[in-house]
């Protein structure tokens, strides 16, 4: 299992990361990443790594818990 | 083993390398670079860096220990000569030859340089090294004109306000940004600058530049004179592909590659990014995008290609852009070069609003966004799921940004 971490004070809600994983992460109101879950299997991994490479200013990351 | 040489370590180049690891891709990855910096993110050069709110190694897109973690050899300081198809060898400036079963042809744009001239002091914004010589040019205050009001253009007079410059903006077309919007929207951006002090010449082009380094004058086409310590010129970018003149490979306006991002012709050749036109799956005509998201997207789609040959899917994206000036997101998506916009919502008096395109059918070509994040994750989805128009119109409407209404004589 790996997990999700969010810099929220980086996020500049480009939205990206919610059209590459939109059960993974969206968007608020006010611009701001949601994560939806916190944690990720195994068979979802590449993907949410893909997902938060997407994120033209690296507020994401995906790491080993 | 297997081999993929990835040519070009900027966005497309690194994240080619990363999505292949993801992807399970257990071959030699060797990445070449010809800039001798450790790869970093370009967007911010115009913006952040420019302005000093970041630095260097906050963008970085890769370092040694990254790249050792991924296990790919990164070589910088590495300039590509020649790709030859038939051998599958790349060739080096030092007549070094490496051989691949995939090569990856990730070599970026370069800003086209300034024709009136190229001396210390007339900018070009592309590489780190462009960014530095520019900041050490804007910390000497003063006044500057930038030639072009494209993004780069437009972001980079936006940062010298922002650092107190006096700023001229010129260009030929009527309203900045005019490549991403029609002329009644490019007005609104046109204010944004004029609010914030930039002197604009629009509707002119630039006859030439004298002087030198902290006393050139631009002269205009309509007869005016501007004086500035440094002109920054951002006139657009060519795709970098001389390396590729020997190939045989079909090069027009960039590598031209099949809706699966092949170069036609060439086992295992590849391109991503700025470098690559390829053949779109939807209209059958090639494009080339130079926008950061689609380089992204694109190294994803030839990656998982390299991983999974006998099934590729097309490369299908849509266009998104964003870009920031002052303290405004400006955000583009789809593709709607020469539509007119069909409704604006919001309110352009306090920067809150989008407006969108509709296309055949019904649907939804595309909207920009300014300040308005419901916006513009509503209309990104709506592109990605085919929603209609009418859809996103009635989903936006009510939550559009009322106009703040003067009550004086209510």
């Amino acid at each position: 299992m790996a997990k999700i971490v969010a810099d929220l004070d980086a996020c500049q809600g480009y939205a990206n990361c919610v059209l590459a994983a939109d059960d993974v992460f969206d968007i608020d109101d006010d611009g701001v990443v949601v994560v939806l879950r916190t944690t990720v299997e195994e068979r979802d991994r590449a993907r949410v790594e893909e997902a938060a490479r997407s994120c033209p200013v690296s507020a994401l990351r995906v790491e080993d818990e | 083993m297997s081999r993929t040489v990835i040519v070009g370590a900027s966005v497309g180049g690194v994240r080619t390398a990363q999505a292949l690891r993801s992807e399970g891709y257990d071959g030699e990855i060797v990445l070449l670079e010809r800039e001798t910096e450790l790869p970093y993110n370009k967007p911010p050069l115009s913006k952040a860096l420019l302005k000093g709110t970041s630095d260097a190694d906050s963008i970085r897109l890769l370092t040694r220990e990254a790249a050792e973690e991924l296990d790919l050899e990164l070589v910088l300081g590495a300039e590509v000569t020649a790709l030859d198809p038939a051998l599958r060898q790349i060739q080096l400036a030092d007549d070094t030859r490496i051989a691949y079963d995939n090569v990856v042809v990730a070599t970026g744009a370069d800003a086209r340089p300034s024709p009136w001239g190229r001396c210390p002091g007339v900018h070009v914004v592309r590489t780190l090294a462009d960014a530095r010589r520019l900041r050490a040019d804007l910390d000497n205050g003063g006044t500057i004109v930038v030639v072009g009001s494209g993004f780069i253009g437009a972001e980079v007079a936006a940062t010298a306000r922002d650092l107190g410059l006096e700023v001229h903006l010129v260009d030929p077309l009527p309203t900045p940004m005019s490549r991403g919007f029609e002329e009644s929207v490019g007005r609104i951006f046109l204010g944004l600058h004029q609010d914030h002090g930039v002197q604009p010449h629009f509707g002119t082009g630039v006859e030439g530049i004298d002087g030198e380094r902290g006393s050139f004058t631009v002269r205009l086409s309509d007869g005016t004179a501007l004086s500035a310590g440094a002109v920054v010129v951002g006139i657009g970018a060519d795709p970098n592909t001389t390396w590729l003149a020997s190939s045989g490979l079909a090069v027009e306006d960039g590598l031209v590659c099949d809706q699966y991002l092949r170069a036609e012709g060439a086992p295992g050749v590849y391109a991503v990014g700025d470098v690559c036109r390829w053949r779109d799956a939807t209209t059958d005509e090639l494009i080339r995008v130079e926008h950061w998201t689609n380089a992204v997207d694109q190294a994803l789609c030839v990656a998982r290609t390299i991983v999974a040959p006998d099934s590729p899917r097309p490369y299908h994206a849509i266009d998104y852009v964003w870009s920031d000036q002052y303290d405004w997101k400006i955000q583009v998506v789809g593709h709607h070069e020469g539509a007119v916009a069909d409704t604006l919502l919001g309110d352009v008096a306090s920067g809150c609003f989008a407006v969108l395109y509709a296309g055949p059918g019904g649907s939804l070509l595309g909207a920009a966004v300014a300040n308005w994040p419901k916006a513009l994750i509503t209309t990104r989805k709506a592109m990605a799921a085919g929603s209609t128009y009418d859809d996103v119109l009635a989903k936006l409407e009510p939550a559009a940004p009322r106009p703040v209404r003067d009550m004086e004589g209510a």
